[in-house]
């Protein structure tokens, strides 16, 4: 199905298209709102606690610049010629990794907490990772508290930027060219920034939010891929003040079934530069992307709550804004658990000018049945999409929008961000850290009072009395002491304190 | 800890002539490892995942990410009474086989076959999947057409190229041994005046499959900080396994190294199988024909062969298949809708071989449990052996 992501249930949609259209007697009253003087989205996040205060003096201060916390103290720097995966490796959770300009061939993957590699730009030269179209990806991160700004990143086969479940993460002032499959990708985190890059050349989306609560993604400008910024299975995400332009579609939010996380909710897509998405399609094969019809400007399939504002929309020749859902995706499997319809989208006033010139012949038929000569279209919609609303709609060129009520709200201005403060790191008492180590590795082998692999832990407690340093300093480096008994593997990949809180554990406890 | 297994296994046969003599079957009183007992009685599970969060609590993410919502709260009576169930052959229709014929804690819980073997021969049709970690499932069987350990546990008892028993005669069977009403009526003491329930065995089984934990390999200890777990050919196939190109980790996602959805991978049957449908026939969907449950990539090392119906005998052959093109094995004249993941990575020689070495870093048998030296019914546990000396060869 590489032609048109739409239409599997075309048919159907013509028959009642038509019926609708000419039970219709008078032409629709135009109705006028200002977006300046109407009511204000309420935004779909709403924070607890103290995150909500923080959220709410944030809010108030113009934006949140900073999820990942404060900078921390300690810095390397990396030279031309030298690992920065090295560095990585050797630094401590809590680093700065300096990047000078050069050339570096290499994958760099962050499984700890509170690691920026932030590039070095000298008169206009930066840090280039060059994957040479030999190596996947370029970086890899699951650490929390993750930021990577000023690279360079370009000839890799996966993706430029990849994250799997790292929380409070900012990717920022990227150049990322001919990255692979995805340019930027946190995959599985909360609360995230994705500002100030330029990205190119992606075969599917240059920008990629999946499965992602709270990310902010703001002022890229994104071109020459084959979908521009993709918000998918997320929720409370912002997408604003991008130049998004020449990708085959601009704006997308999905719901993708077949995910572990189901839902595509609240999801505001304003101020953006939205042009000429006419690229042809290079999606690869079988990929959702691939059937997307080459010039969509913004596409919503089964995603909930998206807000359209605020967005120059222009010069996309299928069409400006195309709402459908996974029934018309003919190329798209099911999901017993996925909602199929794009629910409660709420289209606010954008500027749409020359869309849906040379659209496909299977919107022209649905067109038709409006009574729309086409040669135009800025907004399009396909199979159900329940509880949505448009203001001033007479300015649009629309199909199949006859049940979209007036919205109840015009601009999102009171919602100005979705992101949360940096989340202190959690407190885990020593104690119970000893408890859950035990049990969870050390009980295989030891229970309180009988044999199994190893002695009854009443007998370890006869022997170390008030010495928990002495276990903890024994596991790290067993000796065979006991002829009946097998050799003590080395549990030396506990650090210090946590053998230490073992032991202690082992020493007090009663049964 | 095999060794020790094989050992329980011959004094069990040894003593079976004499099981007069033996002193009465107890249960256990206390948890087992990796669960704590708490003030109520009942055994919690204790992982150092529960120090990390999971993004709309899903437990699927990266490194340190949570684990899914889990079954647990079973008392130790309950879990140690599903343990002589499970291993006594008294649960199948003729006293051949037991749940333990197919789940072989020596064969990583899955018994070493392409297909399993029913009590008269039979091929069952699929797999025996592993039972490590099945107390964060939420859905059961290759084509997930059950939703809970309980409703799972009717498939195979029942089946009759399977265990070959009904209702009736379990209830039954279990009533007429003393042992066992004892032994039940201490682990569900609030029903002790009545008799046996089927809905107790299933309980009781139930109980006992959710202490198969297995969340301490060398990838676990990378994990939770220890960076030198992993040798530096693991930590590439590691990154070859969660970069885009072969985008393992999309549907193996950890800490479960599943995602628990279905995909339509195209894996080819063995020669002479036909096509198996799989989700298709559970969920009325034509579009997940030749649908299956993600499996689970622990202890994988330990569970060949692989796939639904065990066409790979080598786990490499497993992981080359997805390197071999989207859709290379669907037959000629069907269409199936296969999943975006499937693509044709080009992966080399040499990164095919790092990601089976990652795989092997996803092993961790040390709650391994404990094959009872009797069980009530005073057939020999586990059952009839199988012949698997052929296929185990290949591991």
């Amino acid at each position: 199905m590489k032609k048109g992501l739409l239409f599997g249930l075309l048919a159907a949609v013509v028959a009642f298209g038509a019926g609708a259209y000419f039970g219709r007697s008078t032409k629709q009253d135009v109705v006028i709102s200002s977006s300046t003087s109407g009511a204000s989205y309420g935004g779909g996040f709403k924070a607890a606690g103290d995150a909500a205060e923080a959220l709410k003096t944030a809010a108030a201060s113009g934006a949140l610049k900073s999820v990942a916390g404060p900078a921390p103290t300690n810095v390397v720097v990396v030279k031309n010629g030298e690992s920065i995966q090295a560095a990585v490796k050797a630094a401590p959770a809590g680093t700065i990794i300096r990047v000078m300009p050069g050339t570096y061939h290499e994958t760099v993957y962050i499984d700890k907490d509170d690691i920026r590699i932030i590039g070095v730009i000298e008169e206009g030269r930066r840090a280039m990772l060059d994957g040479q179209k030999k190596l996947n990806d370029a970086i890899l991160y699951s650490g929390n508290n993750f930021v990577a700004e000023n690279l360079e990143i370009r000839n890799y086969k996966g993706n430029g930027i990849m994250g799997q479940a790292g929380n409070n993460f900012e990717i920022r002032n990227n150049v990322i060219a001919d990255a692979g499959v995805y340019g930027i990708f946190p995959q599985l985190g909360q609360n995230g920034i994705v500002e100030h890059n330029v990205v190119s050349g992606i075969a599917d989306a240059a920008i990629y939010i999946g499965m992602s609560d709270n990310i902010h993604v703001a002022h890229n400008d994104v071109f020459d891929s084959v979908a521009g910024i993709e918000i998918e299975n997320s929720r409370h995400c912002i997408v604003e003040h991008n130049y998004v332009h020449n990708n085959s579609g601009g704006l997308l939010a999905f719901v993708t079934p077949g995910l572990p996380i189901k839902t595509t909710i609240d999801v505001i897509l304003r101020n953006n530069f939205v042009v000429g998405n006419n690229h042809a399609n290079f999606g690869a094969p079988g990929s959702t992307v691939a059937g997307i019809p080459a010039g969509t400007g913004v596409l919503v399939m089964a995603a909930d709550d998206v807000v359209i504002e605020g967005n120059i929309i222009s010069d996309n020749k299928v069409a400006g804004i195309i709402i459908t859902d996974h029934a018309n995706a003919a190329n798209i499997t099911v999901d017993p658990e996925s909602e199929p319809n794009s629910d409660r989208v709420s289209i606010l006033d954008n500027v749409m000018l020359r869309n849906g010139y040379d659209t496909i012949k299977e919107v022209k038929a649905l067109m038709l049945t409006e009574g729309k000569r086409g040669g135009a279209l800025d907004i399009v919609r396909v199979g159900p999409s329940p509880g949505s609303c448009i203001i001033n709609r007479h300015q649009y060129v629309t199909a199949g929008l006859g049940d979209f009520a007036e919205c109840a709200f015009t601009n999102t201005a009171a919602t100005s961000t979705y992101l949360l403060p940096p989340v202190p790191p959690r407190v885990i008492k020593p104690d119970e850290r000893g408890k859950v180590v035990f049990l969870g590795i050390c009980s295989g082998c030891h229970i309180y009072n009988g044999r199994m692999i190893g002695p009854p832990v009443q007998v370890i407690q006869a022997l170390y009395l008030d010495n928990p340093q002495g276990i903890a300093d024994y596991i790290a480096k067993p000796v065979k002491k006991r002829p009946d008994y097998p050799e003590m593997p080395p549990q030396d990949y506990l650090d210090p304190q946590t053998r230490l809180a073992v032991a202690k554990y082992m020493l007090d406890v009663k049964n | 800890m095999r060794r020790l297994a094989v050992l329980l296994l011959a004094v069990a046969c040894a003593s079976g002539a004499h099981a007069g003599t033996q002193p009465e079957i107890t249960l256990n009183q206390r948890c087992p490892p990796g669960f704590e007992q708490t003030a109520a009685g009942v055994c919690e599970l204790r992982t150092l995942y529960q120090f990390y969060d999971s993004l709309e609590n899903r437990g699927v993410g990266g490194t340190r990410t949570a684990l899914p919502p889990h079954r647990d709260g079973f008392t130790p009576q309950q879990i140690d009474l599903g343990r002589y169930l499970f291993f006594d052959p008294l649960l199948s229709g003729d006293g051949t086989l037991s749940c333990a014929s197919c789940h072989r804690p020596d064969l990583g819980l899955a018994d070493g076959r392409a297909r399993s073997i029913g009590i008269h021969g039979e091929d069952a049709g699929r797999a025996a999947p592993t039972l490590w970690n099945v107390a964060f499932l939420q859905r059961f069987f290759w084509d997930a057409r059950a939703d809970s350990l309980e409703a799972q546990a009717a498939g195979p008892l029942y089946s009759p190229r399977e265990m070959g028993n009904d209702p009736a005669r379990l209830v039954a069977s279990l009533n007429r041994n003393a042992t066992y009403r004892r032994l039940f009526r201490e682990a569900f003491p609030r029903e002790a005046a009545g008799p046996v329930t089927e809905r107790q065995v299933q309980a009781a089984l139930a109980a006992f499959q959710t202490s198969l934990i297995s969340l301490n390999s060398r990838y676990d200890r990378y994990v939770h900080g220890y960076a030198a777990a992993l040798s530096p050919r693991e930590i590439e196939g590691l990154n070859v396994f969660r970069s885009f190109v072969a985008r393992c980790s999309e549907c193996h996602t950890p800490p479960l190294f599943t995602n628990e959805q279905i995909a339509v991978i195209g894996a080819p049957e063995p020669p002479g199988r036909p096509f198996d449908v799989g989700a298709e026939a559970t969920f009325g969907s034509p579009k997940l024909k030749g649908g299956f449950k993600v499996p689970t990539l622990r202890n994988v090392t330990r569970t060949a062969p692989y796939m639904h119906s065990g066409a790979f005998t080598q786990l490499r052959d497993a992981v080359e298949f997805y390197n071999k093109g989207r859709g290379h094995a669907v037959p000629k004249d069907m269409h199936l809708y296969l999943h975006w993941h499937i693509t044709d990575p080009h992966l080399t020689e040499a990164e095919i071989d790092r990601v089976v070495d990652f795989l092997g870093a996803l092993t961790d048998e040390a709650f391994t449990p404990v094959t009872p030296a009797r069980v009530p019914s005073g057939l020999t546990p586990i059952g009839r052996p199988h012949r698997t000396a052929a296929l185990s060869a290949h591991k």
